[in-house]
């Protein structure tokens, strides 16, 4: 047992590890100017759609419910988010981070009032209600005079300047790797072991005493709360947000994400979100093929993983290099033999 | 005192009386047997002390208190599991897993200690880890603890079912035909187990079985339902010699 938790912690080292050195070449790449600011907004957004992917795949992966207005939270985050920043009259230093805080938990009050009529039934109702959440909401923010109709929010300020091209990949990319961390661990909880039972069987869950609205509610609102606080981070990055960002083809978007990185993996959501975000852009030089290339790609992958890139397995660099050093020693081996 | 006992319970679909007068009562370590041809009602009466249905009429009282109106979970945490007639695991799940999750409610630690790994999320799991180490060997299971339960062969997920049953730390343990698909070797070994657990954890048993060797051999009451009455109760011996068991049920020579 204490070998296991010796090599948990060396991965878990590893991983650390990974992570300090990818920012400090990024942010480093682009304080240089080398990775100019076109690039760094792309890098930017693959970062907030591997927060909303991630956040997506902890109730249609972990819990296996369907969600179709994930935009809609996005949209809450992303208002609740800059109202304040543009409101409070506090600094953008401090108003940011607490902006992205109540875009949070503004979301998450929305993830209540639909999750709790909607989560009480067994069954996949819930796609329906959030399908019409996502255009209720938009609809609502098109009329408000607070949201400035469907003129929207502009003057959001960004947290980056002149002397600091960085700020906002910081903020986000630090935000991502949270994210990522608090749906790996909550999945190898307790709770998140009690989701995955109500994934695999609601009846065989609730007779093993897991009060399975509890848990449906808890993942729903956990990945509500994520997805406004990508929202506000969005809102921030982009400066000016209207209704029609946040309308059914950005849910279906950030769902093609995860199911094309396969359904519960966290890995495979990130993987995902990243060449689906770089990948538009990267065609952008077809221009009107573009997205019939992106659609080309979408059906090849489904067509031939049907689970999606890596199904319910998680990659690990530790098994990948295992796999490696065994092939390589099988050929070895095959060597001496000849 | 008896652990579980019903009076006069019954249920009905819209006109129809799927269930009526049921009364029974198990004592503590008892192993009743619960049989009758198809439809009698065997599985509906599991659903009813389990609360899957809202009895219409009568009472269910767990140690002296009644649990009607409680919710499914509730009843599992107050101290009543079962298993499946069509086996119910968690598939995509390892096989430790589909045991601690049955023993999640016994587990206190919240969703930030979870998250963060804070001290109480090491300590329980550890602690629960062992348990159900422990558990997955009464049923040698233990050597397919990191598997999926979808890969193991029919006989285990049926053992697995049991076990994880058992992980809620239950009063009274029901089992919705354990024997079904087994052949005669693996029926005998899951005799034993099933008195062997009974033994090992001091729990009452209600079991549905259509097979007769086993419930036989094993239950020291047996209650005979048809057409959602009791027609008959009493020892083997008894249930065995009543000729009205024998017309609905057993058949004669």
């Amino acid at each position: 047992m204490a070998d296991m938790s010796k090599k948990k912690k060396i991965s878990y080292a590893v991983n650390l590890a990974i992570v300090i050195i990818l920012y400090c070449l990024l942010s480093l790449l682009i304080s240089q100017g080398l990775i100019d600011s076109y690039l760094s907004d792309i890098l930017t957004m693959v970062c907030i759609n591997v927060i909303l992917a991630v956040s997506l795949n902890l109730v249609t992966g972990l819990l296996g419910q369907l969600v179709l207005g994930h935009a809609g939270f996005m949209l809450v985050g992303a208002y609740a988010a800059a109202l304040f920043t543009l409101h409070s009259g506090l600094p953008l230093s401090v108003a940011f981070p607490i902006g992205l805080l109540a875009g949070g938990v503004v979301a998450a009050l929305f993830g209540i009032i639909i999750g709790v009529p909607a989560l009480r039934l067994k069954g996949d109702y819930l796609a329906i209600i959030t399908l019409g959440f996502g255009e209720i909401i938009r609809v609502i923010a098109n009329n408000l005079t607070i949201t400035n109709g469907a003129k929207g929010l502009y003057g959001i300020q960004s947290l980056n300047s002149r002397h600091d091209l960085t700020a906002m990949f910081s903020y986000v990319f630090f935000i991502a790797v949270f994210v990522i961390f608090v749906s790996f661990t909550f999945g190898t909880s307790r709770h998140g072991r009690a989701v995955i039972a109500i994934r695999e069987d609601e009846i065989a869950a609730e007779a093993s005493g897991i009060n399975t609205t509890y848990y449906k509610l808890l993942a729903f609102i956990l990945a509500a709360f994520f997805a406004g606080v990508a929202g506000g981070l969005y809102a921030h990055q982009i400066g000016i947000i209207d209704p029609s960002k946040f309308d059914f083809n950005r849910s279906t978007e950030i769902l093609v994400m995860v199911v094309l990185g396969g359904m519960g993996s966290i890995t495979g959501s990130i993987i995902s979100a990243t060449v689906l975000t770089i990948l538009p852009e990267a065609l952008r030089g077809f221009s009107s093929y573009r997205m019939l290339l992106y659609s080309i790609v979408l059906i090849c992958v489904m067509l031939f993983r049907p689970t999606g890139l890596l199904g319910r397995s998680e990659f690990s660099l530790k098994k990948t290099y295992e796999k490696l050093m065994s092939k390589r020693g099988n050929k070895s081996a095959a060597g001496k033999g000849d | 005192m008896s652990v579980l006992e019903t009076k006069n319970l019954g249920i009905s679909f819209g006109g129809l009386q799927a269930l009526e007068d049921v009364h029974f009562s198990i004592e503590e370590g008892e192993i009743i047997g619960l049989i009758g041809p198809n439809g009698a009602g065997k599985t509906t009466v599991f659903n009813l002390l389990t609360n899957v249905y809202v009895p219409t009429a009568g009472v269910i009282e767990l140690e002296g208190s009644s649990i009607i109106g409680k919710k499914t979970y509730q009843i599992t945490q107050n101290g009543i599991a079962r298993t499946f007639q069509n086996i119910r695991l968690f598939k995509d799940a390892s096989v430790i897993n589909n045991v601690k999750i049955a023993m999640n409610s016994q587990m206190k630690y919240s969703v930030l200690a979870g998250i963060f790994r804070l001290p109480s999320y090491r300590r329980e799991e550890k602690a629960v880890s062992q348990r159900a180490h422990e558990l997955l060997q009464v049923f040698n299971l233990d050597k397919y603890a990191h598997d999926y339960a979808r890969n193991l062969p029919y006989g285990q997920q049926r053992k697995l079912e049991i076990a994880r049953a058992l992980a809620t730390n239950p009063k009274v343990l029901l089992l919705d035909e354990p024997a079904a698909g087994m052949n005669p070797t693996e029926t005998k070994e899951l005799m034993e187990t099933i008195s062997l657990i009974r033994d090992k954890f001091k729990i009452s048993i209600l079991l549905i079985e259509h097979d007769m060797n086993f419930v036989m051999g094993i239950c020291e009451h047996i209650v005979v339902l048809d057409y959602g009455r009791i027609i008959a109760e009493g020892t083997a011996a008894e249930v065995r010699r009543n000729p009205k068991v024998i017309a609905a049920y057993l058949g004669g020579e």
